[in-house]
């Protein structure tokens, strides 16, 4: 819901709290995920993403997350997925050159980032090329493996 | 300008110390030289003449010649196409490759076939959504995005391997570009995403027409306060405009194109309006080369590409020179020696 999308992005800084202790709390709690099995868990921790993430942001489920590098702006619903900063056809209004009534999530994304300590470097970043693979698949559980070195 | 070591007019370079590529392209803006580049409107059509005949246009004028991407999300004859052509009689191509119609595979595919035929430049853009273009109706790809593309092409060529990591056994030699338009907002964020791209592999940027000197100058202050402005050779786009109705229609459907007020003001008052627009394109020129960090100038002139010579000799930023094209050094009768 664009609306949302929009709340979320004003609200960056308080998700952005809330996504650090979400994802403290979900790499403590990694001995149960593999215990119960994160292959097991892939499909339930998906749909919840998808439903909450959707809610937020609008999410695409790529399953290669970088909203907390973006202000709270999913780059995936840029129709050209940029994922480094927005094209040069942003209109003279900050929107978009394909979707004129919608705001170029990348200037969502730069407010979004101010608000945020440290958002604006974190925009710096490098984005590499996604892996498509990934599409679909629950980032948050990747983040923990990632974080705990449990291997894919 | 002929090089010492050009072992047959055309042909690529020996690659010097500190260079990526063989091009004469690279060669110009390490020597400090003030390059000219253009763009070549690609046919719609299977015919090389029509390539060459609009190649010709430019010649003793410009440095390279951009050889177009679909531009516009508009079908015509390939970059990769114009770019054969253009490099089997010696021109200086910068391939465009957009994002927007292929995937990774084919990308990467492209520029090794491109380097083969002695392309030596890239520009690596995103591209313009197929909204825009004649075929709305296509699927738009946009499997990597311009930055992720100049990590790709720059891996390819210095770490001689594919983004999958298998290894390839000799790299194309190709001197990266990227496109930047410090005049379409985020204005503050513009800068910091031309360090990106530098970061990720850009060595030279040719920007969107820049009709607004502050906007560039205010660009440029920044680009100089985070250090980057030796770390890229910048070419401001320019461009005639051929009246204020033209320009008003750019305003309207050209994405990201910036005509302040004053421009159209300008050309309104005009008596030949298109008279007028080179006038201030040659304006333009003269007040962009004394900016510091600015390394050359992009004329598009869509339609009106007789106009470029003109702009150019007008604007006096070869100081003299006289560009590499095929059948310069045969004819120096008609242009003075090569010098």
């Amino acid at each position: 819901m664009y609306r949302m999308r929009e709340w979320s992005v004003r609200h960056a800084s308080a998700l952005s709290r809330i996504y650090a202790w979400l994802e403290s709390l979900l790499v403590r709690l990694d001995p149960l995920w593999r215990a119960i099995g994160h292959e097991r868990l892939e499909k339930p921790f998906a749909a919840v993403e998808r439903t909450v993430k959707g809610f937020l942001f609008d999410c695409q489920m790529c399953g290669d997350c970088v909203l907390s590098s973006t202000g709270m702006s999913c780059p995936m619903n840029c129709p050209k997925h940029l994922r480094n900063g927005p094209c040069g056809g942003v209109r003279e209004n900050g929107n978009c050159e394909v979707i004129p009534a919608m705001k170029c999530v990348w200037v969502a994304a730069y407010e979004g980032s101010q608000n945020i300590p440290g958002g604006v470097q974190a925009m710096r970043v490098i984005q590499f090329a996604v892996d498509r693979r990934l599409s679909g698949t629950s980032s948050w559980l990747r983040v923990v493996r990632d974080k705990t070195g449990a291997g894919a | 300008m002929k090089f010492d070591d050009e072992p047959v007019p055309g042909h690529p370079l020996p690659i010097l110390p500190g260079h990526v590529s063989p091009g004469r392209f690279e060669r110009l803006l390490r020597a400090g030289g003030f390059a000219v580049t253009t763009e070549l409107a690609p046919p719609d059509s299977a015919d090389p003449d029509e390539v060459y005949r609009r190649a010709r246009v430019f010649d003793g004028y410009v440095d390279a010649i951009n050889a177009t991407d679909g531009s516009g999300a508009n079908c015509h004859m390939s970059s990769i196409g114009v770019c054969a052509l253009l490099t089997r009689v010696g021109y200086a191509p910068i391939m465009q490759i957009s994002c927007r119609d292929r995937n990774r595979i084919a990308i990467q595919g492209d520029i090794l076939g491109a380097a083969a035929m002695g392309v030596c430049n890239l520009l690596c853009l995103t591209g313009d959504g197929v909204q825009a273009g004649d075929h709305p109706q296509a699927q738009p790809v946009f499997d990597l995005d311009s930055v992720s593309l100049l990590d790709i092409a720059h891996t390819l060529r210095d770490e001689h391997r594919f983004q999958s990591g298998r290894k390839i056994t000799f790299a194309p030699r190709m001197f990266l570009g990227a496109a930047e338009n410090p005049c379409a907002p985020p204005l503050d964020w513009r800068p910091l995403r031309l360090a990106k791209k530098i970061a990720a592999g850009a060595q030279f940027i040719q920007t969107q027409y820049c009709f607004d000197i502050a906007r560039l100058r205010q660009f440029m202050t920044r680009i100089e306060q985070l250090g980057l402005i030796d770390q890229v050779f910048l070419l401001v786009g320019v461009g005639p405009l051929r009246s204020a109705k033209a320009a008003e229609w750019m305003r309207a459907h050209v994405p990201g194109l910036y005509i302040p007020d004053s421009v159209l003001e300008r050309l309104d008052g005009a008596e030949d309006q298109a008279r007028e627009g080179r006038n201030l394109c040659v304006d333009l020129i003269q007040e962009i080369r004394t900016i510091r960090g600015v390394h050359g100038v992009h004329v598009m002139a869509f339609r009106q590409e007789e106009a470029v010579a003109e702009v150019i000799d007008r604007s006096q930023v070869l100081a003299g020179r006289v560009p590499w094209y095929p059948a310069r050094d045969a004819a120096p009768q008609t242009l003075g020696a090569g010098s």
